[in-house]
């Protein structure tokens, strides 16, 4: 059975199907502990040892909580934005190779175009936040997605930019490919400032504190899910999460060495350890997020779009330009 | 809708070309009564185009009790319990404006001891409430965690308010002739163990938050009150020491022993931004809980042996008739109790002059032209509690 040609996909995706949700759900359990360790509380200790099966009690409540739509919100958006929201995320993890097995990348999908195929599908996912505080007919869940849909827009020119000089070091589009392009180096060093700006934008890209503006809860509630509840707004947070797991791999996976172990040449390396290594390089941007939710303020709104014109699309230019001509001279001087 | 013509050369016959009537339209938002971002209920309805606030309202009563009212009807020292929960964060300060009002009347002075126990209880209530007010404007700025550090803290301030009166948060502890107890034994040790403490997290916060980037630019610049405009609208406290006003009570119209103490008077100097910017008003309160931790040790060291109550006030108080203001420096600003007595044991009239209340009605003259977020910092800023504006 081992031998039959739908055998490896299918265990890949069951895999990275599991692997997502279980970080996913995992990283809800993560977030409360690391911020009641930073806040100097005890967290949720309740369910299970150590609290390990809240995830599990959380999905229990959101199944059986009620699902309220207030009155004239739009029937057919404000159920499907929740799912709009989560889907993309999911999907974009299909490009995340987590390792080599037998000298083929272990992914879903080995797409020759997998950074395309990641942008293209992940500023999908706004259109989940801009639908659900539209639909919601809510003032502050419209003023919530305008504030997500501005600053998706303005952040992912600074991120595809800062993607840009990456593939023109690695010289492919392919995910894989990268990683093994960084067996000896890893991208963070050539391309430091593109890994700075990587980092900044893959924070406004998943809404996350402290560009958290689509449910800024000191003036707008909740944003653009304060009329979901139950499931729907249990898919909402899901999502959230899984795009925080996609960014991190993909910081991983783009600047990091993906299954990269340092000082062992990927051949060499054994599957397992790959994908540890990925694991690892994944859980410590993961934890950056929580970090830096529970530590830092937020920003204003025109800061926000101020940092992101102003400040890191120039600066991605510039690299982006650098970048181009020390790779033109390097060819030139190869040519001679 | 009809779509307009590229250029008027390519109009077919039969076509014109039309302007696209776009209008837009303000939203009114209610922030309040029950929203994150007002401390307790109030609600502001702010007309907003867009991100920009234009117009801003704020709404009072929602906690309205008639405290002044209920003072006509009970006792003299029934109604003390009352002044606990105007504000409900520095309910010692409250106490203390109520019982100089009436020994005012009464034409009484406490002894000395009494006196001390007086000014150290009510800083450390300072300290309480500044630290309240630190850590929810970390809040509303979008930083959690400063607030469970400051809260952190308060609860060491509790457990020494618990210790000598048995209460948490309604103390009624300083009442007409003095105070309600001595201290326990090693009550005084517990408060020196309490400001060791608190000398060493101070500057914890202050690199936390108040020094942080974010923090600075979130609230250096925003919501400026000149310094005339903070003394026509009549604002007290840190508010208008914030604005650069060096004006405060303690100092300028001593009572208790504070002209024994050695203090300064904190100002706003535009530290980052503007004089009188919310950074400015956050600035003082933080500097503040230095200067009353420093006069809270001048009282440890002072303080003096003997009673802490005058003997002749009883349960019943019968003062002559008369009327008294007195106003003390709360930590929100000017605390006035105006009583006026005809001689029997209630009073004729009690009317409360509350901080709050005046420091709150600038708020909605300057929000207009501000960001949606910048309404939420001014709110934060002036450090109100609901339990006062309303009574």
């Amino acid at each position: 059975m081992t031998d039959a040609p739908w055998f490896r996909p299918a265990v890949t995706i069951l895999a990275a199907f599991g692997a997502m949700m279980s970080l996913a759900a995992g990283m809800t359990l993560v977030e409360r502990k690391v911020s009641a360790f930073i806040q100097e509380r005890h967290g949720p200790n309740r369910v299970g040892p150590f609290g390990l099966l809240q995830p599990l009690a959380d999905l229990i409540k959101f199944v059986f909580k009620e699902e309220l739509a207030p009155d004239r919100a739009n029937p057919l958006l404000f159920l499907l934005a929740p799912a709009l929201a989560c889907l993309p995320a999911m999907a974009t993890f299909a490009a995340l190779p987590f390792g080599f097995l037998d000298g083929k990348p272990m992914v879903v999908a080995n797409l020759d175009v997998g950074v395309l195929y990641v942008l293209a599908v992940g500023s999908l996912g706004v259109y989940g936040i801009i639908l659900g505080g539209w639909a919601s007919n809510n003032k502050y869940s419209l003023l919530g997605g305008l504030r997500a849909s501005a600053q998706m827009v303005s952040y992912e020119i600074s991120l595809v930019l800062s993607l840009v000089s990456v593939i023109a070091v690695s010289g492919s589009l392919n995910l894989s490919e990268i990683v093994l392009a960084q067996d000896q180096r890893w991208n963070v060093l050539v391309q430091p400032v593109a890994a700075l700006v990587f980092l900044v934008t893959m924070f406004a890209e998943t809404n996350r504190h402290p560009f958290d503006f689509a449910e800024c809860e000191p003036e707008l509630v909740g944003g653009f899910h304060t009329e979901y509840s139950g499931m729907r707004f249990a898919l909402f947070f899901l999502g959230e999460y899984i795009a925080m797991v996609v960014m991190s791999g993909f910081m991983a996976v783009l600047f990091f060495g993906g299954c990269d172990v340092p000082f062992l040449a990927i051949a060499a390396t054994p599957w397992w350890a790959g994908a540890l290594a990925m694991v690892v390089k994944m859980g410590f941007f993961l934890l950056l997020y929580v970090w830096v939710r529970w530590t830092l303020p937020r920003f204003r709104y025109d800061q926000l779009m101020y940092l992101g014109w102003r400040v890191l699309l120039p600066l991605s230019l510039a690299n982006l330009a650098v970048t181009g001509v020390v790779l033109a001279l390097d060819r030139q001087g190869a040519a001679q | 809708m009809e779509r307009a013509a590229p250029s008027p050369g390519l109009l077919q016959p039969g076509q014109r070309e039309i302007e696209l009537d776009v209008r837009t339209q303000d939203v009114e938002i209610n922030m309040g009564p029950q929203h994150p971002s007002t401390h307790g209920v109030l609600r502001v309805l702010i007309r907003a185009d867009g991100e920009i606030v234009t117009a801003a309202q704020s709404h009072l009563g929602y906690l309205h009790r008639c405290a002044e009212k209920i003072g006509e009807n009970v006792d003299w020292l029934q109604y003390l319990p009352y002044t606990d929960r105007y504000d409900y964060l520095a309910a010692m300060n409250n106490n203390l404006g109520y019982s100089l009002a009436v020994e005012k009347l009464l034409g009484i002075e406490v002894p000395p001891r009494g006196q001390y126990l007086r000014t150290l209880i009510v800083e450390l209530n300072r300290i309480a409430s500044h630290l309240i007010a630190f850590g929810t404007y970390g809040l509303d700025i979008g930083a959690f965690t400063p607030f469970f550090y400051a809260f952190r803290e308060r609860e060491l301030l509790l457990d020494i308010f618990e210790k000598i009166c048995g209460a948490r948060l309604t103390y009624s502890f300083i009442r007409p002739g003095g105070v309600f107890n001595d201290a326990p034994p090693g009550w005084l040790q517990h408060v020196e163990d309490f400001c060791r403490q608190f000398e060493k997290k101070w500057p914890e916060y202050w690199d936390l938050l108040v020094e942080n980037k974010i923090f600075i630019e979130r609230t250096a610049n925003v919501g400026i009150i000149p310094r005339d405009l903070a003394i026509a609208w009549g604002c007290t406290g840190p508010m208008l020491r914030g604005s650069g006003v060096d004006w405060d009570l303690r100092r300028d119209q001593p009572y208790l022993v504070y002209d024994r103490l050695e203090f300064k008077v904190i100002t706003g100097v535009g530290y980052r931004g503007t004089v009188g910017d919310c950074f400015d008003r956050n600035y003082v309160r933080m500097l503040e809980m230095v200067e009353s931790l420093k006069m809270v040790r001048q009282c440890l060291d002072q303080m003096p042996e003997g009673e802490v109550s005058h003997p002749d006030v009883g349960l019943i108080i019968r003062p002559a008739p008369g009327e008294a203001y007195v106003g003390i420096e709360n930590p929100r600003g000017e605390l006035g109790h105006y009583v006026v007595s005809d001689g029997s044991k209630i009073a004729r009239r009690v009317r409360v002059r509350a901080p709050s209340f005046c420091n709150l009605s600038l708020v909605e003259h300057i929000m207009p032209g501000t960001m949606l977020a910048d309404a939420v910092a001014i709110i934060g800023a002036t450090d109100i509690v609901i339990g006062e504006t309303d009574r």
